[in-house]
């Protein structure tokens, strides 16, 4: 009988070991979906933009709709001298995008045919919030020097609120990161225990046999809904963190304006 | 700090830990992660972002071009159909002024002919007024003659007078006044 433990499909497991100074860096599987998520962004990317022709073909069409996509993205969020950041935020979208859909294939060409979700583990995301939090507030410093502080103090506000709102102004600074990377585990983590449990219903059922095995077919139909409601969070949660990434930048880019 | 041995198959590597929370592997993926991020966050900014956009500049520019092309073409075609209206204009104005000419003209020969053929007209009915006129006294030299000779013949008849032919003629004359 299958395993069904929904949990399973987290599990990290060495590819090739690695230690270096005691620290264990070996190539696991989740190096590996990392890698080729790289692989295949730039290996797609490459071969639609190979023969950059004035009337795109359908593949070319795709990447210059992203490219329009993102870049849109960064110029409404974050104004036109946001597009300095216009690689990091392309680049954030397509690695958390593609290793999204990555993880959306429950058997996978990977070692023991074992599909694996990058950003489903809290370390993935919050490096990547960590990264956009220190780009945010290294750049906001180098730019504006103290006056970065200035998104603590919104303009229009009475003094004496500056003590209630400053306070909530740093905390929802601080608090940035941790909901930035709890969203994205969170969602992936959770969609995918959820078509797990499912799934393990159907199996389950089905080693009954006779009546309950009938049954099985509830468990099926919701899998189906759920696949096509993570394939939705997948690009939804990519798109969530790149567009909350240009609006922090544009707090970096113009702290007064807040 | 010995990394520690990874266990063969799965399931002995739940080892109680919540996956996502085993701190075992956090180095690697933190390790792998760095790596496989500045290596797409290099090749999309240096290569492939560049190559879209440009692509994607150089046919803004080439619509761009096209429609100023278009543009030109159009004021090129604006003004044709205005030269050519002009022509149009003056090859009209010029049949007007060609078709005046000719009925001018033929209204001048129609009248040089109708005063020619009055001419002759007149020559013609003064020959003929000329012909009556000489016919007319011809005949009346004629009456004369013969009154003359009829009042001498009468004279002499009636009066038994002979009257010369001179005072026949003198006294027919006084009669006719």
């Amino acid at each position: 009988m299958a395993d069904t433990n929904p949990i399973k499909q987290f599990e990290i497991h060495p590819i090739a070991d690695l230690s270096v100074g005691g620290l264990n860096l070996s190539f696991t599987n989740s190096s590996y979906f990392m890698v080729l998520a790289v692989g295949l962004t730039v290996g797609l990317l490459a071969v639609a933009t190979s023969r950059a022709a004035l009337v795109p073909g359908r593949a070319q069409s795709v990447a210059e709709l992203l490219y329009e996509f993102i870049a849109d993205m960064v110029r409404s969020s974050a104004g036109n001298d946001g597009l300095k950041f216009f690689p990091l935020v392309f680049t954030l979208f397509a690695f958390i995008l593609m290793a999204n859909m990555l993880g959306m294939f429950p058997y996978f060409p990977a070692p023991e045919f074992h599909g694996f979700t990058v950003t489903s583990h809290l370390i993935i995301t919050v490096a990547l919030a960590m990264l956009v939090m220190v780009i945010v507030m290294g750049y906001g410093l180098f730019k504006n020097g103290l006056k970065f502080f200035s998104i603590f103090f919104p303009s229009g506000v009475p003094v004496p609120l500056y003590l209630i709102v400053t306070p909530i102004e740093i905390i929802s600074f601080l608090s940035r990161p941790i909901s930035l990377s709890i969203r994205l585990f969170a969602n992936m983590l959770a969609g995918h225990i959820l078509l797990k449990v499912f799934a393990g219903f159907i199996v389950m059922l089905g080693a009954t046999g006779g009546a309950l095995a009938a049954v099985g077919i509830l468990p099926l139909l919701m899998v189906i809904a759920l696949t096509a409601l993570e394939f939705l969070v997948a690009f939804l949660q990519a798109y969530v963190f790149a567009v909350l990434t240009c609006i922090y930048l544009n707090d970096a880019l113009h702290p007064g304006a807040h | 700090m010995a990394p520690p041995s990874p266990p063969e198959g799965y399931e002995d590597a739940a080892s109680g830990v919540f996956p996502p929370f085993d701190p075992t592997y956090f180095a690697s993926q933190l390790f792998w992660l760095a790596i496989s991020f500045a290596v797409l966050y290099f090749l999309l900014s240096r290569w492939l972002l560049p190559r879209i956009g440009s692509t994607i500049e150089e046919r803004k520019d080439r619509i761009a071009d096209d429609l100023d092309a278009a543009a030109g073409l159009k004021a090129q075609a604006d003004d044709a159909v205005k030269a050519y209206e002009k022509s149009l204009a003056d090859a009209r104005a010029k049949a007007q002024a060609v078709g005046a000419d000719a009925r001018a003209e033929a209204e001048r020969e129609a009248a040089a002919e109708t005063a020619a053929m009055e001419a002759e007209l007149v020559g013609r009915q003064a020959e003929a007024e000329a012909r009556i006129a000489k016919a007319r006294s011809a005949a009346m030299g004629e009456v004369r003659n013969v009154a003359a000779d009829v009042a001498g013949a009468v004279t002499e008849h009636l009066a038994g007078l002979t009257v010369s032919r001179d005072e026949a003629e003198a006294a027919v004359d006084a009669v006719r006044g």
